[in-house]
This record gives structure tokens, C-alpha cells and sequence, in this order.
């Protein structure tokens, strides 16, 4: 059954994508709902029945949940060990996945029947494609969490890399929408050179893709078969003992292969200094946005550091690599979406420090502090993150299909006009700032929590961010629904709440967004499959909150909301005001600190000017340039010796004569 | 008997088409014959593959299959010898499909489309003839047949500098030969062990396993040269560019399909295979000027603005990959090697086909002139970004398949010398990615530049045709890579035997 899973999507987009422009567009768009609803409910019931079935081979007698690999069957052998196979593996991040992308992809699939409209409620052009291209995306991802060996992970990778490209670049005649598909493709595609050259590093020395093989070996085992062990007579009797170098640059090739998949994940999770595409990503259809670019894409770099976390947990390094990256990267983000105009861009930088909060999650988590909470709230916070992160983009979309434009500065003052995109949206917003009861407030707190069991520095840190989570979060609330409304031109209507294809799913999402945070996570998801809580009910997230850590991140959420009220509630100077007091600060986060500039220069002016041009002009004249001097030369000398083929017979006497007499005094030289 | 043997047929078929194409009176008759022709090819191709992997399933271990061998010129010991093994059945397989697929690309080819078929199949015998043989003197006759109607093909039908082109082609594919016919005597006279009767057979070559090492060294690098030419080898690539910018499409679609790929065979089929000890000594310097190739291509098909030169630069990076891979002498990576050569063949020819197409509606290839094709002509635009993405390695075609069995296969050396050129081939996949994208960016997406191009009309029913075999190729190599693997993997378990014995 759980195949069905990755055929149907793969199906509808075969169908839609083949025979899409033969049917009329509202066909194509039920076809492509009802094939994710079926999908959505496979994968429940897969997703139900490996967390609450209690199967032996899903959960052992200690309450341990185990891997269990529905399915694998060999793709491409390469040598008698390594072989990429194609596999279903259940475990509880796969599952737990299985439900965020089917529950995301179908509401999309729902919300993009009313959005892909214009406002007379004719479907747009290329409406069947969106369709065939959202089946593909979903097909992908899919595959993508249920991989059973890192190579078929990098196979899915790529597919939702190039679904992701697709979409970005939907509408493709607008050529800002085909620079910034091009763009994400590039960087991610850089990103995933780190990602195979970490893979290479990996099964070489290790002998094998398998996820299982990788990582189920208790850590102490495994720590054994990594490194170098000196106890025995031959010095090296290890998988290392074929490696004439297990160090590289000062560091181990294990840690330099964590690091480059990490690389991988960077791309994908937009981490600094890879975050640059996905700002710009925001040129696709917003329902696409809200999928790929906020819920279940972007976190796949997160996902890769849970699945590999035994193995990242050897090496402390690689740990401590992720945690720094995650942290600059949600100070960075954090700090530029304060300025952003675009609502779509301020969203896409707040979903990039929220990636960053999860990397920063699994970074700091050790197994020895409350049984690796990082880990479980890392994956905790991905799944309510994807869930209110998902909602505040169909609430964006919402807005701008009402309004024909991204500026907040083109809405104001909506809630009167739009009710329930505005309840929506507001709790959206408190999710995010983590506001208790909402879903984001608990899986904030656990992540605080485990920074709080790291370094004080982190949870400093982190919490600051979350500071400013809550305040632009707020400022761009403000924006758009409260201040006075723009006049209305005559005979234009007013915004309105939009078709029920549209406002179900934010309905839906809101409800999630309130009573996700009740979800036991500690009983369903933890980096070794052992459950945190001995009872468990509604109130178990409650009862186990760390009050101290969660007093002090509510207090700084009200803090930076009530700033954020007194700044934008209504239209006052203060803004200006500290606009003006700091300049450099608020310019360099509005140019969002000129990385864009930066790449702009690296790849036009070294590496277009400096290195490409070069090249082709030195193929051109210098090797190409040899092979016609030979040309040249040869037939220079033809035409300067032809002239002695002259049919003159005088010239040939005179040169018979000159040659016999030369002959005549060698010979005779000779004999002499 | 020879007309027994089924591989004979591969010859014997285009011969009859010449012969038929010297009848025919219209356009009809000749159109009738190279489809007949061709799918006659294909369906042969198909049959020879399940055959074989028949035979090879009930336990028939020999190195060749269908081996046959006719005296030719009894004092020098020559044979019309044929044979096939896993590596050459897939080579057929893959120039049967392009033929097929390069007549349908040509079926308005004006002037003289008689004389066009006439070469385009005497060009296609030689490359049959090529992967059938085992007698070196055969295949460096069928070689030759190959090479020849090429310039008669660009000269007169191409477009361009085609003159130039032409003649540089030629000379520089001459130039190899030359060096090709040296390394072929001197195995010939090195072929058998001190008084026994000298052989031009492969097979019997290397059971005797005679060349003196210090010959080898010498031989090696004059054979490995020779064919890498054709292989378009760094520096010796530069009649690529030219020559394809030149070419009218269905020979462009042949020679960097199929020709090309006769480059490579020859390189592990003549130079590694008969003289394996100097293949273990010299392959690092083979590998630097590949390993060049790949990133330098590359980067050159960057900055190019005319299509044909961009998918030329882009061959000379994933040829340049093939012999990468053959140099990396172990089985995942020359298995690699043969899956990249089908696999650029055949997204090449789907390139050179689409270019062709997009060239005969709008009559530039200067992606500078064009943009939003995709608005356009919706079905080339969408067949250029598959074969794009094929060409840039998206898993699901055939391209990745290819490249990370090539990657493994390579990165199974432990040394830094291998593995600094692994790291720097893999980076091609980054640059492949730039200029792929970027051509697909400019030419087919954005706003509509010429307005005289709007009312250009979609593909015919016989350029679908014939990009959609090519497509469906891609694919499936791309979808069931283990068929091929497994037939490719052990053809060259013999080859890994001679080189580590």
C-alpha cells in the first residue's frame, strides 16, 4: 500500500503533465486534488498505524520505536557493496513527515483551485502544468523522507530541486521570475556538490549508503568502527584501514564528509551563506511558496542533519558547525525581515530563521541532556512550524490576490474587509512569536530549552531572536490590518475574504496552528526512538515545561509584541525615528547586509569575466589558434614553393643543370 | 557461411539501403527507404540485445558473442572479424536508435536529398561496421568510412563557414588516424609471441599478450591519442566546435551522437585492452588533459552565445568525462564511462535535433536574437528543457545515472591525484547547471524578442517523432539504469582482468 503512496503523485503528474492541455482546466485541477487527498489519506493511515498500532515491528517491548523498511528494491548497483536502491523507510521522522508534506500539499492543492483564478474566476494560463508540476513536487518530497539510503535521498533531493526551479518559474515570461528559478537551481545545485562529495567521502570509507547500516548501531559501537583504533597488533583494523589519509586538512574525513552533507543542507535550508535564492524564490505563485519555500522543501537540509544525527552526534565538531551557522543565520534573518517591505519577503526571511532555530535545535542536542531534547524539538518545531508557516502564506496569498499587490504598503487597515484572513493571520502570528496556548510556543520553548542545556550563550542567543521573531512578525501584522484603510477608487470593490477553496484551508491551518502544540512529541519522536514521557494526555506538553525557560521566552514575546503595538499600530514617527537614529544598521538589513551584491560580483566578475571569457578566448585563439597555424604554415610553404612548378622550361634546365652539378661535387667531395 | 551471422546484418542492411537510395526517384522513395532502413536497424539492435542477454543468461561465458571470422588478405594475415560483447550490443543499440531518429530530423533536406541519404547511410555503415569488428584492420577501415562522408556532408549541406569547417574536421580526424595507423601497425607487429603468425584480432592479441612494455609505451599513447581525437580530447578538441556549428542537423546529431563515441571504444577496446601495462603506467597523463577537458569545456560553453557552439563546448566536458572515466580503470567507472556514452549520444542528438528545429523556423542560433520560444513553439521549448535537464543530470534521466556511477567509480581510488581530479570532475556539475540554465532562461522563457518569430509554427509530426524516440531513450535509461549496468558491468570484468593481471 505505502507504494502508492509515491505512485499516485508521480501518476498524476505523468497524466497531467502529458495530456494536462487537453482538459479543461477545472478537470485537471480535481484530478490533481482528488489524487493528493487520496495520497493524504494513504499516508495517515501509514503514518497512524506505525505510531499507534503498537506492531512489534514498529515499537519494541521497552516502548523503543524501531526502523522498519517496508520496502527496498536495488536501482543501480555500482560495485559489489555500494548500490543505490529504492526503498519506504518508517521510522518516526518519515512518518511524521509523511503527515506535514500530504496535510501542506493538500491544502495547497485546495487553496491553489481559487487562487490560480483572476478575479472574474477564469483559470490561468498553464493552470494544468501548475498541477502536473505540484504532483511532481509532492512525488518528490515524499521520496525524499522515505529514502532509505542517502544516495536515493540525493536523487529525491534533486528531483525537488528541479520541481522547485519549475515552479519558481512559473510564470515564465516575467523575467525576474526566470532569473530567481535560476538562481535557486544554481545555489542549491552548488550546495549539492558539497552534499555528493560528502556522500562519496562517506560510503567510501564506510562501505555503504544505508541509513539503517549508517546509523542504528548504538553510538558506542559505532564510535569503534569510525575511528582509528590503536589496540590492535596492525595499528588500523577498521574501515579506515583502506584509507591512506583519515585525515584531511586537520581534521577527520568523517568530520569533513559531516560537513559536506551539511553543505547540502545548507542549500536546501537557506542557511547562511547559501540563503540567498530563497528571498527571491517568492517570485512563484504564493500557494507554491507556502509549500516548497516554507513547510516542506526548505526543511529537507533539517531533516538530512536528523537523519544522519548518530552519525553527526560522533563527531561534536560537525555539531557544533551546524549550531553556529543556525545561530548567525537566525540573528541575520531575524534582523532583516524587521525591514522588509515585500509581506512575501519578510515571510521568506522569517522562514529562514525559523530553519535556522531548528538547525540550532539539532545542533545543540546531546543525548545526555533530558534524552537529546534538541533533537525532538528540532523535528517538533518543523512540524508546527510547517503547519503556521504554511497558514501565514496562504493568509499572504490571501491578501495579495485581494489587493494585486505584495507591498504592505499597498494594504493597511484590512481587517475590516477580510475577517477571516485577519484571525487567520493574527494567529499565525502569535504561533510564531510563540504565544502560549498556540503551537509555537512549545515547540520554541523545548528548542530553548535545549540551548539552555548547551551554552548559556545559545539560549541567550536564540532567545533574543525570538524576540525579534515576535516583533516583525507583529510589525507586518499591524501593517496590513490595522492603520487607516486606503481609499477605495470608485467602481472598484472592496477586498473580500476570498472563495471557500481559499479560506477552508485557512481555517483548517489555524485550527492546527491553535491544538498542535498538545502533541506529545516526546512519546513520538526522539533522536533514539525512546520515549521521553511515561504517561501521556492532552496536558503532557504542559505538564512538562521547563517554567523557567518558558516565563522568560513569554515575557520576551509580549515585550517585543507590545514594542511592535506601540511602533505600528498606528501611523505615528516612531519607525522614522529609529530609522534614522541607526542609518548604516537599517540600511545594510534592508540591503539584506549586500550578499546579493556580493554573489553578483563573485559570479559575474571573477567567475564570468575572470575565468569563463578567458577560457573560451584561449580556446579560441591560442589552442585553436595553433591547429590553424599548422594549416597556415602548410600552405604558406605550398605558395612560396609552388612558384618552382612554373612549366617554364628554361627554369627547369637551369635547375637540372644547378642540381647535377651540386650531386656531381658531393659525390665527388665524397669520394675524394 | 557469413551471411549466417547476425551481426553481419549490421552492415549488410545500410549497403542494401545504398544500393536501394541509387533506385529511388523522388523524395517519397528515398524517405520510404531510410525509415524502412532504420527501423530495420533498430529492430535488429533490439533483437541482437535480448539475444544476447539470452545466451549470456543460459551461461555462455566467452568473452565475444556471434564471433566470426573470413580471410581477407591472406599475406597479412586480415579478417573480416566480428564479435560483440555487452559494451558494443548497447553501442548498437545506440547508434540504431540515432539513425532512426537523424532520418526522421531530415526529412526536408534540401538540395540534393539522394545524394544527403547516400553519404548519411555510408557514414552510418562505417559506425556499425566500427562496433561490430574485432579485426583492427577492419575497424580502422570502418573507421575511416565513417570519418570521410563527413566532410562532404558539412561541406555541401552544412551552413556557416562550412568550407572551413569542414576541412578542419577532417584534417584534424585525419591527424588521429594517422597517429591510429601507426599504433595499429605497431601492435600488428608486436600481435604475436616470437616466430607465430602475426594478427590484426583483438582477441587474439591479447591471449598472446605479446607488446614488449617498452612498445607499449609507445603504442599506448599514439592509439589512446588517436581515438582520444575523435573523442574530442583537450587540445584536440577544437574541430568540435566548428564542425558541429557547421553541420546540417542529422549529421551533427550522428557525429555527436554516435562518431564521438567511436573515440572512446576505441579507447578502452584498442588502447587499454591490448596494452594494459602502459595503460597503468601513463593513465595519469590522459587523466589531467580529460580531467582539463571536463571543467574547461564547461566553462568555455558558458560564455558562447551561438547554440551549436554551446552544446559543442558541452560535448567536449562530458566526452572529456568518458575518458575521464576509461582512465580511472576500474569496473563502476568504465561501466560509468560506457552509461555516459550512451547517454550523451543521446541527448546530444535530441540537442542537435532540437537546435536544428529551432535554426529552420527562426534562422538564427544566436540566443542573443531569441527568447521566449517556449510562448512559441511549445513543444520543442519543452523537449530543449528535458534534454537540459538530462544534460545537467536530473535524476529519473539518463544523464545522473551516468555522472554518480562515473563519480563512485573514481572516487574508489584512495590516492590524492585521483581523488583532486574526482572532486574537480564533480564540479562540472555545477558550471553544466550554469549553462544549461542559462540558455534555457534566455531562449525559451522570458518575453518574446523578435516579433517575426510569433508566427512560427510548432513541430511537425516527424520532428516529434523523432525527438520523442530520443526522449523516451533518455529516459529509460534514466528510469531502469540496472538493465544497462549489468549488461556493461560485464563486458568489462575482461578488461579490469588485463589491466590487473
Amino acid at each position: 500500500m505505502s507504494i502508492f503512496i509515491l505512485c499516485i503523485p508521480l501518476f498524476m503528474f505523468l497524466l497531467l503533465g502529458l495530456t494536462g492541455m487537453k482538459m479543461s482546466h477545472r478537470l485537471a485541477g480535481i484530478l490533481g486534488c482528488c489524487g493528493m487527498g487520496v495520497t493524504l489519506v494513504l499516508a495517515y493511515s501509514v503514518a497512524f498505524n506505525y505510531f499507534f498500532s503498537g506492531d512489534p515491528l514498529f515499537i519494541n517491548a521497552a516502548g523503543e520505536r524501531l526502523q522498519h523498511l517496508l520496502w527496498n528494491e536495488t536501482w543501480l548497483q555500482f560495485t559489489d557493496k555500494l548500490e543505490i536502491k529504492l526503498g519506504f523507510l518508517l521510522d518516526p521522522i518519515s512518518a511524521m513527515m509523511l503527515v506535514v508534506i500530504t496535510t501542506i500539499s493538500f491544502m495547497v492543492h485546495l487553496y491553489s483551485m481559487g487562487y490560480m483564478r483572476d478575479h472574474h474566476g477564469v483559470f490561468e494560463h498553464g493552470f494544468q502544468r501548475f498541477y502536473a508540476f505540484l504532483s511532481l513536487f509532492s512525488f518528490s518530497m515524499l521520496g525524499l523522507v522515505v529514502a532509505t539510503n542517502i544516495f536515493q535521498m540525493y536523487i529525491f533531493w534533486e528531483l525537488v530541486g528541479a520541481s522547485s526551479y519549475l515552479l519558481i518559474g512559473f510564470y515564465y515570461t516575467k523575467p525576474s521570475a526566470v532569473s530567481a528559478s535560476k538562481k535557486a537551481f544554481i545555489v542549491t545545485r552548488f550546495a549539492d556538490l558539497g552534499f555528493l562529495i560528502g556522500i562519496l567521502i562517506l560510503s567510501f570509507y564506510t562501505g555503504t549508503f544505508n541509513f539503517t547500516e549508517l546509523t542504528s548501531v548504538p553510538v558506542e559501537g559505532l564510535k569503534d568502527v569510525f575511528q582509528v583504533s590503536s589496540l590492535t597488533a596492525e595499528g588500523v583494523k577498521n574501515v579506515f584501514a583502506t584509507s591512506a589519509a583519515p585525515m584531511f586538512m586537520g581534521a577527520s574525513v568523517m568530520t569533513w564528509a559531516l560537513v559536506l552533507i551539511f553543505m547540502g543542507g545548507m542549500g536546501k535550508s537557506a542557511m547562511l551563506p547559501l540563503h540567498i535564492w530563497l528571498p527571491d524564490a517568492m517570485e512563484g505563485p504564493t500557494p507554491v511558496s507556502a509549500l516548497i519555500h516554507a513547510a516542506t522543501m526548505v526543511v529537507a537540509g533539517v531533516y538530512l542533519v536528523a537523519r544522519l544525527f548518530p552519525l553527526y552526534l560522533m563527531e561534536i565538531t560537525s555539531l557544533e558547525i551546524i549550531t553556529v551557522v543556525g545561530a548567525l543565520t537566525a540573528l541575520y534573518a531575524a534582523m532583516v525581515a524587521c525591514t522588509q517591505i515585500d509581506i512575501k519577503r519578510v515571510l521568506a526571511f522569517s522562514t529562514i530563521s525559523q530553519i535556522a532555530f531548528m538547525m540550532v535545535s539539532l545542533g545543540v542536542a546531546r543525548p545526555e541532556f533530558h534524552h537529546g531534547i534538541g533533537y525532538m524539538a528540532g523535528m517538533f518545531h518543523l512540524f508546527t512550524h510547517a503547519m503556521f508557516k504554511a497558514l501565514l502564506f496562504l493568509c499572504a496569498g490571501a491578501l495579495i490576490h485581494a489587493i494585486g499587490s505584495n507591498d504592505y504598503t499597498a494594504m493597511h487597515g484590512l481587517r475590516k474587509y477580510m475577517p477571516i484572513t485577519h484571525i487567520s493571520f493574527l494567529i499565525g502570528c502569535l504561533a510564531i512569536a510563540g504565544i502560549i496556548p498556540f503551537a509555537g510556543f512549545f515547540s520554541k520553548d523545548e528548542i530553548l530549552t535545549a540551548c539552555f542545556g548547551n551554552s548559556m550563550l545559545w539560549y541567550v542567543w536564540m532567545s533574543a531572536v525570538a524576540g525579534l521573531t515576535a516583533f516583525y512578525m507583529f510589525r507586518l501584522y499591524y501593517l496590513i490590518f490595522w492603520w487607516k484603510e486606503h481609499k477605495i477608487p470608485e467602481g472598484h470593490h472592496a477586498p473580500h475574504d476570498q472563495a471557500w477553496t481559499m479560506t477552508l484551508p485557512l481555517v483548517i491551518l489555524s485550527v492546527i496552528s491553535c491544538v498542535a502544540g498538545f502533541v506529545p512529541f516526546g512519546n513520538l519522536v526522539t533522536w533514539n526512538g525512546h520515549p521521553m514521557f511515561d504517561h501521556v494526555s492532552f496536558f503532557t506538553n504542559l505538564e512538562h515545561l521547563n517554567w523557567s525557560v518558558a516565563a522568560v521566552s513569554l515575557a520576551v514575546a509580549i515585550i517585543a509584541i507590545a514594542i511592535a503595538t506601540v511602533m505600528y499600530r498606528k501611523e505615528n514617527p516612531l519607525p522614522a525615528k529609529f530609522k534614522n537614529a541607526m542609518p548604516a544598521l537599517w540600511n545594510w538589513c534592508f540591503h539584506r547586509f549586500y550578499w546579493d551584491e556580493l554573489y553578483m560580483f563573485i559570479t559575474h566578475k571573477i567567475i564570468f569575466n575572470g575565468i569563463c571569457k578567458p577560457i573560451a578566448w584561449f580556446d579560441r585563439h591560442i589552442i585553436d589558434g595553433t591547429m590553424d597555424m599548422f594549416a597556415t604554415v602548410t600552405q604558406k610553404t605550398s605558395s612560396a614553393i609552388k612558384g618552382l612548378q612554373s612549366g617554364n622550361v628554361q627554369m627547369y634546365v637551369w635547375l637540372y643543370l644547378v642540381g647535377a652539378l651540386v650531386m656531381a661535387s658531393i659525390v665527388w667531395l665524397c669520394l675524394l | 557461411m557469413i551471411f549466417s551471422n547476425i551481426l553481419i546484418y549490421f552492415v549488410v542492411i545500410p549497403l542494401v539501403m545504398l544500393g536501394l537510395l541509387f533506385l529511388c526517384r523522388d523524395m517519397k522513395q528515398i524517405r520510404t527507404v531510410a525509415v524502412v532502413g532504420s527501423s530495420a536497424l533498430v529492430a535488429l539492435s533490439i533483437y541482437l540485445t535480448v539475444d544476447f542477454l539470452q545466451l549470456r543468461a543460459a551461461g555462455v561465458n566467452d568473452i565475444m558473442l556471434y564471433t566470426g571470422s573470413w580471410m581477407w588478405f591472406r599475406p597479412l594475415n586480415i579478417h573480416l572479424a566480428v564479435g560483440v560483447d555487452g559494451i558494443s550490443v548497447v553501442m548498437l543499440l545506440l547508434s540504431a536508435i540515432i539513425v532512426f531518429a537523424g532520418s526522421f530530423a531530415s526529412w526536408k533536406i534540401t538540395p540534393l536529398p539522394k545524394d544527403f541519404f547516400l553519404w548519411l547511410i555510408l557514414l552510418s555503415t562505417g559506425v556499425f561496421g566500427f562496433f561490430i569488428s574485432i579485426d583492427l584492420f577492419t575497424m580502422f577501415m570502418f573507421y575511416e568510412v565513417a570519418l570521410i562522408p563527413m566532410y562532404l556532408l558539412i561541406g555541401l549541406w552544412g551552413t556557416g563557414r562550412k568550407e572551413y569547417s569542414a576541412m578542419k574536421l577532417t584534417l584534424m580526424l585525419m591527424g588521429g588516424s594517422a597517429f591510429l595507423m601507426l599504433g595499429i601497425l605497431g601492435i600488428y607487429y608486436h600481435s604475436a609471441p616470437e616466430g607465430g603468425q602475426l594478427t590484426m584480432n583483438l582477441l587474439e592479441i591479447r591471449a598472446n599478450d605479446a607488446i614488449d612494455h617498452n612498445w607499449q609505451y609507445f603504442l599506448f599513447p599514439m592509439t589512446f591519442v588517436g581515438f582520444g581525437v575523435l573523442g574530442a580530447m583537450f587540445p584536440f578538441h577544437t574541430w568540435s566546435p566548428d564542425g558541429h556549428a557547421s553541420a546540417p542537423t542529422a549529421v551533427s546529431m550522428l557525429h555527436a551522437g554516435v562518431l564521438m563515441k567511436l573515440g572512446g571504444y576505441g579507447c578502452f577496446r584498442v588502447a587499454i585492452y591490448l596494452m594494459p601495462f602502459a595503460a597503468n603506467e601513463l593513465a595519469w597523463i590522459f587523466l589531467i588533459l580529460t580531467g582539463i577537458s571536463v571543467v574547461y569545456g564547461a566553462f568555455s560553453a558558458c560564455v558562447q552565445t551561438d547554440l551549436k557552439y554551446i552544446n559543442a563546448y558541452s560535448s567536449v566536458s562530458h566526452c572529456g568525462l568518458v575518458l575521464f572515466a576509461i582512465l580511472m580503470l576500474n569496473t563502476t567507472a568504465m561501466t560509468g564511462a560506457v552509461m555516459q556514452m550512451l547517454s550523451h549520444g543521446l541527448m546530444t542528438a535530441l540537442f542537435f535535433a532540437l537546435i536544428g528545429m529551432i535554426y529552420g523556423r527562426t534562422h538564427t542560433r544566436d540566443i542573443r536574437m531569441m527568447g521566449g520560444l517556449m510562448k512559441i513553439m511549445p513543444f520543442l521549448a519543452v523537449c530543449y528543457v528535458i534534454a537540459g535537464m538530462a544534460s545537467l543530470g536530473l535524476p529519473g534521466l539518463s544523464g545522473f545515472v551516468a555522472e554518480m556511477t562515473i563519480f563512485v567509480g573514481s572516487f574508489q581510488h584512495a590516492d590524492m591525484f585521483h581523488r583532486v581530479f574526482t572532486i574537480v570532475a564533480c564540479c562540472s556539475i555545477v558550471i553544466t547547471a550554469v549553462y544549461i540554465l542559462r540558455v534555457v532562461g534566455k531562449l525559451l522563457f522570458g518575453p518574446v524578442y523578435d516579433e517575426h518569430h510569433l508566427s512560427l509554427t510548432d513541430a511537425t509530426w516527424w520532428e516529434r517523432l523523432s525527438t520523442i524516440t530520443l526522449i523516451v531513450c533518455v529516459a529509460a535509461i534514466g528510469c531502469f539504469p540496472n538493465f544497462f549496468s549489468d549488461l556493461i558491468h560485464n563486458a568489462t570484468l575482461p578488461i579490469i582482468d588485463a589491466l590487473t593481471k
